[in-house]
């Protein structure tokens, strides 16, 4: 009896998390234009939707936007872990204390804030006749910016467990400080390294708000572009769209998790 | 030992306001067991790190050859350093780690893989090129650790506490094995320890050091049979250490007590400090020695027995195989050549450890 009631227990907890995507992914099958009406199985919203042209120049905006954030992000957060682990202990958490502000700071305001800087920019930059906009170049610099703690916060403790005499050893084989650094410290953080790296893709991939606030005219990315179309009432294609997303994120998820223990292992 | 191969010149290194050494001069033969004694913050880690280049002295000079080194880095030394906690580059297995400086050197591969055979036969560890570092114990890591600096062929092998992490068993097993190596490669190694024992049993010059200074350079036998001070005789082995005064040459009065010696040259009624090891104390029947006492403590200790016994007010550590039972009154008897006079303590750190219990 009690065996039935875990699996129903179990099974509830599974149609709370998964209903509404399941039902998304049928949908997006429906040859008829109402969610009310099961018209037949097809694929003409796929076709549609990869002949759109806004909503493909969207995912590729949104795909870029998260490469290169996540990627500068990683760079700027990696080097600033390193400069801010080889501080004194005080000065290292008035730093880290910086480094966590834009974290917990309300993503709303962070968007206006942003939204507020560019447009004083803008108006500066035009005082000495040099036109500046909102576009795709102040949303990559906006989602580096809220990337960058999540980078500094994941490598922090590998650097912390870093065997500094590892360092030390390899000048002392003869390594200069270069090559010492690629070779032992970087190996060494990698996972943290890889770790930043991926929350900051997911982060960017994931924005909303302060996308919304700094994209301008042009730069729209799929979240944002979701976002105008429900005022003229959400298309098919959008669950289409949705099916890929969810799958290639699941997709990703499987690969991660079936891979061998030994690549895994020293992510905590 | 051969010629003298590097030279420290007047080293005073300051940390926080605070000299960690002053003006410490030294120097180290080819082909030399030097260990660097002393109890921590002694500064003789600090020393080992301005040798491998990992700190830069405030004053004085690093002299290599005849060679000024003093600001050279460390990747361009001919030394090599084997860290107190093994630092094995965890990502890299046994083979790679011990590649890493032939690597770097741009060795051929023929070449790297005859010296990894050699350097794992030379640490008793054949076969292990393809294991990982966490995959071994911590007495097989440090000879990996060894392995991995004797490759480079450096003419200097510095050893900051390596064998603090192990086991008593395995760091004698292990002290045998770098006496082996050391004759083996016939180079220089300096050794860094707080252990007595360690330094007794491996080198051929042992510096004892304290509070940035060094108190003495010697033999192991120099410097357990002749301490020149309170904190040398205190810090290598038990001893007794007494208040006396030379009353003239070879002879000293300790308690009102005259004891023949044969040391000269302290001068007349000189205040001294005298040192009798605890196994030179010989005991007695009541009235055959210089002193009588009465044993207050017994302890068996396996090869002898440890006693205490009360006399002039004082308490006299003994050691012996034949054991007096707590409360037996004996005579103490000393050889006049087991008496170490010392002149008393000039500053803070020539004094015995005091230790609060």
């Amino acid at each position: 009896m009690s065996k039935w009631l875990k699996r129903f227990y179990l099974f509830v907890i599974m149609v709370f998390l998964y209903a509404p995507i399941v039902t998304l992914m049928i949908l997006s099958f429906n040859e008829s234009r109402t969610s009310v009406k099961w018209g037949g199985f097809s694929l003409k919203w796929y076709q549609q939707l990869f002949e759109s042209r806004t909503i493909l120049a969207a995912l590729g905006n949104t795909l870029l936007i998260a490469l290169l954030s996540a990627v500068l992000a990683t760079l700027l957060g990696t080097s600033a872990a390193i400069a801010i682990s080889h501080m004194k202990k005080r000065k290292q958490s008035f730093c880290m204390s910086i480094v966590n502000i834009p974290m917990l700071n309300a993503e709303i305001v962070t968007g206006i804030a942003f939204m507020l800087l560019f447009i004083t920019l803008g108006d500066l930059l035009a005082f000495f006749g040099i036109h500046f906009e909102m576009g795709f170049g102040t949303v990559l610099i906006g989602h580096i910016t809220f990337n960058l703690p999540y980078v500094v916060l994941s490598v922090m403790p590998k650097l912390k467990q870093f065997n500094l005499s590892m360092y030390e050893a390899a000048l002392d084989l003869g390594a200069g400080e270069g090559q010492a650094f690629f070779r032992i410290v970087l190996p060494d953080i990698m996972p943290g390294v890889l770790s930043g790296f991926l929350l900051s893709f997911t982060m960017s991939l994931d924005d909303f708000v302060i996308t919304h606030f700094v994209k301008g005219l042009g730069a729209d990315t799929l979240s944002t572009l979701i976002y105008s179309e429900l005022r003229k009432g959400i298309k098919p294609e959008m669950y289409a769209l949705s099916t890929i997303m969810f799958l290639a994120v699941f997709l990703v998820l499987l690969a991660v998790n079936l891979k061998p223990q030994g690549g895994v292992k020293n992510t905590n | 030992m051969g010629n003298r191969l590097i030279d420290l010149q007047h080293i005073t290194k300051i940390y926080d306001g605070h000299p960690v050494l002053d003006d410490l001069n030294l120097y180290f033969n080819e082909n030399e067991f030097l260990t660097l004694l002393g109890p921590s913050g002694c500064g003789k880690t600090t020393t080992l790190r301005i040798l491998g280049g990992f700190e830069t002295p405030d004053q004085g000079r690093v002299i290599f050859n005849g060679q000024d080194i003093t600001h050279l880095p460390p990747n361009k030394r001919q030394l090599n350093t084997v860290f107190q906690k093994y630092a094995l580059f965890t990502h890299m297995n046994i083979a790679e780690n011990i590649a890493f400086g032939l690597k770097i050197s741009g060795k051929s591969k023929a070449y790297i893989d005859d010296k990894i055979k050699y350097a794992l036969k030379l640490v008793n560890l054949d076969g292990y090129e393809k294991r990982m570092p966490d995959s071994l114990s911590g007495g097989q890591q440090q000879r990996i650790a060894i392995a991995r600096a004797i490759v480079n062929e450096p003419k200097i092998l510095l050893l900051d506490e390596p064998l603090g992490a192990l086991d008593l068993k395995l760091r004698q097993e292990m002290q045998y094995e770098l006496i082996r190596m050391k004759n083996e490669l016939g180079i220089t190694f300096i050794y860094v320890t707080h252990d007595q024992e360690e330094a007794l049993t491996m080198s051929d010059t042992i510096v004892v050091m304290n509070q940035g200074y060094i108190q003495q350079i010697g033999t192991p036998e120099d410097i357990y049979n002749e301490p020149t001070n309170a904190f040398v005789a205190d810090f290598i082995g038990d001893s007794n250490i007494f208040p006396g005064t030379m009353v003239e040459d070879k002879v000293v009065r300790i308690f009102d007590r005259i004891f023949p010696c044969v040391d000269v040259g302290f001068g007349c009624n000189t205040p001294v400090d005298v040192v009798i090891r605890p196994e030179d104390v010989e005991l007695g029947a009541p009235g055959q020695g210089t002193v009588d006492g009465v044993v207050s403590h017994l302890i068996f200790k396996g090869v002898h027995y440890e006693m205490e016994v009360t006399a002039c007010g004082r308490e006299w550590l003994v050691q012996s195989t034949k054991m007096y039972p707590v409360g037996e009154q004996v005579s103490i008897h000393v050889d006049p050549f087991n008496i170490q006079i010392m002149n008393k303590p000039e500053s803070e750190d020539e004094e015995a450890v005091v230790l609060d219990v």
